[in-house]
């Protein structure tokens, strides 16, 4: 058989040269096949990074104006008649703002700036006045009568104006901005009387209505985050390390070992929706727990998180070499003592890697946290007291997010990208730690 | 919040019982623990076991089975007569239990005293005119029945809870008493302690398993409670999606046909930009990269899959959907009209899905032994004939389980499609137009205001479903093709 093909083959009936030194037409397209291909996978990764580099550069750019506002610097003295007068008035803030207005006045002439200041314009420009100087002054009444110097958040549309967001094109005359008043705002930014600084409100404060979306703030729904975290740490790390212990160490080859193992690998790959639903029927239909609350939140995330904790757990002791069992069971340790003296010690940093992955991935988790009714005008204050932290109603960070991006007012986007650097410096600590205990920590064995 | 005292007092007494065992053995054996059975602690751990398994277990049983005992207690003092039209037994107790809450947040905020709140024979004009103000929502008018029946659940309920903690103490003090009385220097409390941690170590596993039914109960229980309301037929195989807005039923047409329709769409586009993308990622990775390139782009891939999705519901809804209008819009090809659409939401999971794709086949291409390259490239194959006629063919099943695998993740995924597709059910094959996916529309009928018990809140639950079956059987089934992969080669 093999004779007869060769000669079939070896029978040149049209004698060919060809070199080996010499590419002929066929190779040449295989290789250039080759270099295609090669190039494809360049591509792709090319491309993978690419989208990388662009959701970066998009947080970081969309997300920094959140954490700058623009304030209005102005000096008022005010005196007791002036304070008795304005709470004597039916519109206390208005008359406050009244006293604002005069103070500007003051100051734009001692400053030298020729600058018609029209009541409206101001109003436009500075925003609500009113009501925080009142708030101040009653409060310190022991500072009517000496100068104070305030910084107040200017309105949000000029906050947007002075930062690029808003072109000057793109301004339409309304009642919150017309385009004249632009002017005035340059003159005052070059006067130094409105300037950008740190914004802490959005760093401490709590969510704010639809209509003020530059008093909104993140802190409160950090601290919502920071009470579910707590309930997820304290209860998925135990549960979570004790299932993997008995299904690694102590779970004989039999039908609940393996119904237990499916139903983790299953648990594992199940949307977090449908945690979500799990968490509002029986945690809040079946169990009455508070809706809202850091706890249903906690409690929804650690039923989420165990089968990502469990995984790594188990991989973990696996990692332990069974010579260290023996060891133990040689110099006449139980089977519980050589487990919990030795091979869990050894275990704990590859668990605690595993372990803050986890949460990592539970504090960005969004769509549970919708279903128990953690979004909306939620985190409208900080909860007082530690019990309080987990039963009061509060959102979570990516939840508040999620509530900034769903609203109508434009003004929100940028709070909700700040909200995400926030997030993102949060996942990134954390797996950073992770990887350093790893780096720290890790034994081959 | 009593429970977390409750839980408080328990965890003291089982700390003081643990001291108490401990030193009551050791005083038993003379103060020489070579005289006991087993270390000191030993004996400390048992009394605290005995203290604390029993109470918390009776507690959590407790707090599961009370609101159901109440509530079936309860509701049979509604009579027949009082149930309205077009409405159920369950409809009612949801109000009572509404007007029971109210009753207690109207307490709390001092708009009524408890005796009053507790007085069955009070002006119904007035109870709801104070539950009003102090802004408790009362959906529908209070009736005499309904308002005596959310008198009775507080007042049950309040008593129960008093039960409770004195029964759970009584259960952590017997049980620490019995385990004190125990120390003595024979009882072999290192065994019984191992025996009762085994036990913990087996109920922690369980929880899985616990989890698992409860997803099926909390699913399967509402779902056929939605079927009595609304015909099943026209649930699977309508193609309207118009539920009506006041969550009171009616008019609502509930069909999961369009739904499903958008969620396949958007995996598609998904797909159709993570698996090239992501394969081509993994065979350069793992068949020309060198190390460092591998270790360099590998975690850096493996970023996009550790950002939340929040993150790329934003991004989808402000960078990328804006840009897309840009070229597609009005001003370029005119094909879309607005941000949120199919392309948008598809493109945007297609980036997540990425490092999904590329590490599976990753690992599965290079589980592939090298003596099958070795083999192709002695027959005089170059590289990427190798690639595609040997490697490939080889890894293909377990690639085809890390597609389904990103597939079954496409279908669940929520966040970037509530953001980014848009609200419209419709049946559409111009993927520039917005559409919607069955876990944006969970989303939307749970968080909105309508009625726990209304069809239009239920079927939530009949999409849940829905979605985890076709999440599952995915999953199962992605998992056996990877497994029969592995056994080939390992």
């Amino acid at each position: 058989m093999t004779d007869a093909s060769m000669d079939a083959a070896g029978a040149p009936d049209a004698p060919k040269k060809s070199s080996l030194m010499k590419t002929d037409e066929h190779t040449k397209k295989r290789n250039r096949s080759e270099t295609w291909f090669r190039a494809y996978g360049l591509a792709a990764i090319a491309t993978g990074l690419f989208f990388l580099i662009v959701l970066a550069v998009s947080i970081v750019s969309n997300g920094l104006p959140a954490f700058t506002h623009t304030v209005v610097d102005v000096e008022i003295n005010m005196t007791q008649d002036q304070y008795d007068d304005a709470e004597s008035q039916l519109l206390k803030t208005s008359a406050y703002e009244k006293v604002f207005i005069a103070a500007m006045g003051a100051q734009l002439a001692a400053g030298g700036l020729e600058l018609e200041v029209d009541k409206k314009v101001l109003q436009r420009i500075a925003g609500k006045t009113g009501s925080i100087l009142r708030e101040f002054y009653k409060e310190n009444p022991d500072k009517i009568g000496t100068p104070v110097s305030f910084t107040l958040p200017a309105a949000s549309r000029v906050d947007q104006y002075l930062n690029g967001a808003l072109k000057r094109e793109d301004v339409q005359d309304s009642r919150f901005l017309e385009r004249a008043d632009l002017d005035i705002v340059d003159q005052l930014h070059e006067a130094g009387i409105i300037k950008s600084a740190f914004n802490w409100t959005f760093i401490q404060g709590t969510d704010s209505g639809v209509d003020n979306p530059g008093g909104a703030g993140i802190g409160a729904s950090v601290i919502g985050s920071f009470f579910m975290m707590l309930v997820v740490l304290f209860l998925s790390l135990p549960i979570g390390v004790a299932a993997s212990i008995y299904l690694e160490e102590f779970a004989p080859q039999n039908r609940f070992t393996d119904l237990i193992e499916v139903n983790i690998s299953n648990l594992a790959a199940v949307p977090s929706i449908v945690f979500g639903i799990l968490g509002l029927a029986v945690f809040i239909q079946f169990m009455h727990l508070p809706q809202s609350a850091p706890l249903v939140g906690g409690l929804v995330l650690t039923l989420m998180t165990l089968p990502t904790i469990i995984i790594s757990t188990r991989a973990s002791l696996k990692a332990v070499p069974p010579s260290i069992r023996d060891a133990a069971l040689g110099v006449g340790a139980s089977k519980m003592q050589s487990v919990f003296h030795h091979v869990l010690p050894l275990a704990m940093p590859g668990i605690l890697t595993g372990t803050i992955i986890g949460l990592a991935q539970a504090l960005g988790e969004t769509a549970p946290l919708l279903l128990i009714g953690m979004v909306g005008f939620v985190a409208r204050g900080y909860p007082d007291g530690f019990v309080n932290g987990f039963i009061e109603p509060n959102s979570a960070m990516p939840a508040q997010i999620y509530t900034w991006a769903a609203r109508a007012d434009v003004s929100f986007y940028d709070k909700a990208w700040g909200g995400i650097i926030i997030l993102l410096v949060f996942l990134l600590t954390m797996n950073t730690i992770a990887i350093i205990l790893r780096r720290r920590f890790e034994r081959r064995w | 919040m009593p429970v977390f005292w409750l839980a408080l007092i328990v965890l003291a007494i089982a700390a003081l019982g643990f001291a108490a065992g401990r030193s009551r053995a050791l005083s038993a054996a003379g103060g020489d623990s070579r005289g006991l059975h087993s270390l000191p602690t030993y004996y400390g751990w048992n009394v605290a076991l005995k203290a604390m398994v029993p109470a918390f277990f009776l507690l959590l049983a407790w707090l599961l089975i009370q609101p159901f005992y109440v509530n079936s207690v309860v509701s049979g003092m509604i009579p027949d007569s009082e149930i309205r039209e077009g409405s159920s037994r369950s409809l009612m107790m949801a109000e009572v239990q509404r007007t029971a809450t109210g009753l207690d947040n109207a307490i709390a905020e001092g708009v009524m005293d408890d005796a009053f709140a507790r007085d069955p024979d009070a002006d119904i004009a007035d109870v709801t005119e104070r539950l009003k103000s102090s802004g408790q929502i009362v959906t529908s008018e209070i009736t005499r029945p309904m308002l005596q029946a959310a008198q009775e659940l507080r007042v049950k309920s309040a008593a129960g809870y008093s039960i409770m903690s004195i029964a759970v103490i009584i259960a952590a003090v017997a049980g620490a008493l019995w385990g004190i009385r125990e120390s003595l220097p024979d009882f072999r409390a290192r065994n019984v302690v191992e025996q009762g941690v085994r036990m913990l170590l087996i109920a922690a596993a369980s929880i899985a398993i616990l989890t698992t039914v409860g997803i099926l109960l909390s699913l399967v229980f509402n779902t056929v409670e939605f079927f009595r309301l609304y015909p099943a037929m026209d649930f699977f195989f309508g193609t309207q999606w118009a539920p009506s807005f006041s969550g009171r039923g009616g008019s609502s047409e509930l069909g999961v046909l369009p739904l499903l329709w958008g969620t396949l769409y958007i995996s598609i586009v998904a797909l159709a930009v993570a698996v090239p993308i992501g394969l081509f990622s993994a065979i350069y990775l793992s068949e020309y990269a060198s190390p460092r390139v591998r270790s360099v782009a590998k975690p850096l891939l493996e970023i996009l899959a550790g950002i939340p999705t929040i993150v790329y519901g934003l991004f989808a809804l402000l960078t990328v959907g804006p840009l897309l209008v840009s070229v597609f819009g009005r001003d370029g090809l005119n094909w879309m009209q607005s941000g949120t659409a199919v392309m948008t939401a598809g493109l945007v999971m297609g980036i997540m899905l990425i490092p999904f794709v590329s590490s599976l086949s990753d690992d599965i291409i290079n589980a592939v032994p090298q003596a099958m390259r070795d083999g192709s490239y002695g027959l005089g194959a170059t590289q990427s004939e190798t690639i595609r006629q040997v490697v490939i063919p080889a890894a293909l099943p377990g690639i085809v389980g890390a597609v389904l695998l990103a597939a079954s993740r496409a279908i669940g995924e929520t966040m970037i499609v509530v953001l980014g597709a848009g609200a419209a059910a419709r049946l559409s094959l111009n993927p520039f137009e917005a559409m919607t996916t069955v876990t944006a529309k969970i989303v939307s009928q749970l968080t909105g205001d309508a009625d726990f018990a209304s069809p239009e809140a239920l079927v939530a639950f009949a999409l849940g479903m829905t979605l985890f079956v076709i999440t599952l059987a995915l999953n199962i089934f992605a998992l056996y093709i990877v497994r029969k992969y592995r056994e080939q080669y390992e």
